[in-house]
């Protein structure tokens, strides 16, 4: 817990750092600066524009879904529909990794097994939909039918030989909160 | 763009009405789990903030103009390291067609992209711990590869 906090304040420092230097760099016109500035606007923009009501959400399902509910449909008693959940649920997630990380985390801890989240985390950044939308209307339908297409099978087969091999290893992923 | 905070508002209110109790409960762990995890999107950020300095022209002069496997290789690598986000990413590979670049380099480096963060690293390693990262990282590579190939063949451009 207390390696977390003074983590936590190295990064705080190291952005306050940062942000000093983006704040110097306009003033004085740094132009190298200046870029690293656009950059971060274009990130940040994005993560403010998701990462407070996906933590809301994903503090709402922690205390309404059941955890019968996750194992029945996500857990190892679940055949293969977890898959087809998993992937639904990817396509429906707004906000790419960013979200799905966190998501998944707590999929994990409420009762789903690895190979769900596995293929949770890699559906959500192949075939988010508006994403995936914006992709066919400027690479073209078959493009995007080709990439939707391949992926989908190898994501659940490597998502089942990863989940297998954790398993097996009686590997624990970190709890966050 | 602030579709989740009317999904997560009509959520929040819904949840209240049903109980008051459990919802101020679960706003707690929601605030806890992104106290906790702030930190690490704030470094996240700045690492992007240096990475989207590889700029267009950089990707365009490397992918472009390539031995297709060469492509193919570049393509995975740069679509690796690099993270951008959808708007500037799918433009860019409208460019790369546009210019003649092989549509299995494109799928490469979209795919990868997409798929594998090495800049992501640290935020993922404290959803899923350090070994689950880097080998789903290394599965989305190789997944990304076979992807890529696919679309390669798919497209006629490489023979089989």
């Amino acid at each position: 817990m207390d390696k977390t906090k003074n983590k936590n304040t190295t990064n705080y420092i190291l952005f306050s750092l940062f942000t000093a230097f983006l704040l110097v760099s306009y003033i004085i016109d740094f132009e190298l600066g200046e870029r690293i500035g656009e950059n971060f606007m274009i990130f940040a923009r994005d993560m403010i524009a998701i990462l407070p009501p996906a933590f809301v959400l994903i503090g709402l399902f922690d205390v309404w879904v059941s955890r019968e509910t996750i194992e029945n449909n996500f857990g190892n008693t679940s055949g293969f529909k977890k898959y087809i959940y998993a992937i639904l649920l990817a396509a429906t997630t707004v906000g790419g990794t960013f979200v799905a990380f966190p998501v998944a985390n707590s999929l994990y801890h409420k009762g789903a097994n690895y190979s769900s989240i596995f293929t949770y985390v890699t559906a959500a950044s192949l075939v988010m939909i508006p994403m995936s939308i914006m992709e066919a209307s400027i690479l073209g339908i078959k493009f995007t039918a080709i990439r939707i297409g391949v992926s989908l099978p190898l994501v659940i087969i490597s998502s089942i030989i990863l989940g297998n091999f954790f398993s097996k290893i009686d590997y624990k992923i970190p709890q966050v909160d | 763009m602030y579709t989740l905070y009317y999904i997560a508002g009509i959520a929040t209110i819904i949840s209240f009405v049903s109980n008051k109790e459990k919802t101020i409960q679960g706003l707690k762990v929601g605030w806890k789990k992104f106290s906790k995890i702030l930190g690490t999107y704030l470094k996240l950020l700045i690492i992007l903030s240096f990475i989207l300095l590889i700029s267009d022209q950089f990707i365009i002069n490397y992918l472009g103009g390539q031995a297709p496997f060469v492509g193919l290789i570049l393509g995975l690598i740069i679509g690796s390291i690099t993270m951008m986000p959808g708007f500037i990413a799918y433009p860019l590979a409208g460019i790369l067609v546009s210019r003649g670049v092989n549509y299995m380099v494109v799928a490469a480096f979209i795919t990868t992209l997409m798929l594998v963060g090495v800049a992501t690293y640290p935020v993922e390693k404290e959803f899923f711990g350090i070994k689950a990262t880097i080998w789903r990282n290394i599965a989305g590579f190789l997944i990304s590869a076979l992807i890529a190939l696919a679309t390669g063949i798919l497209y006629g451009e490489v023979l089989i």
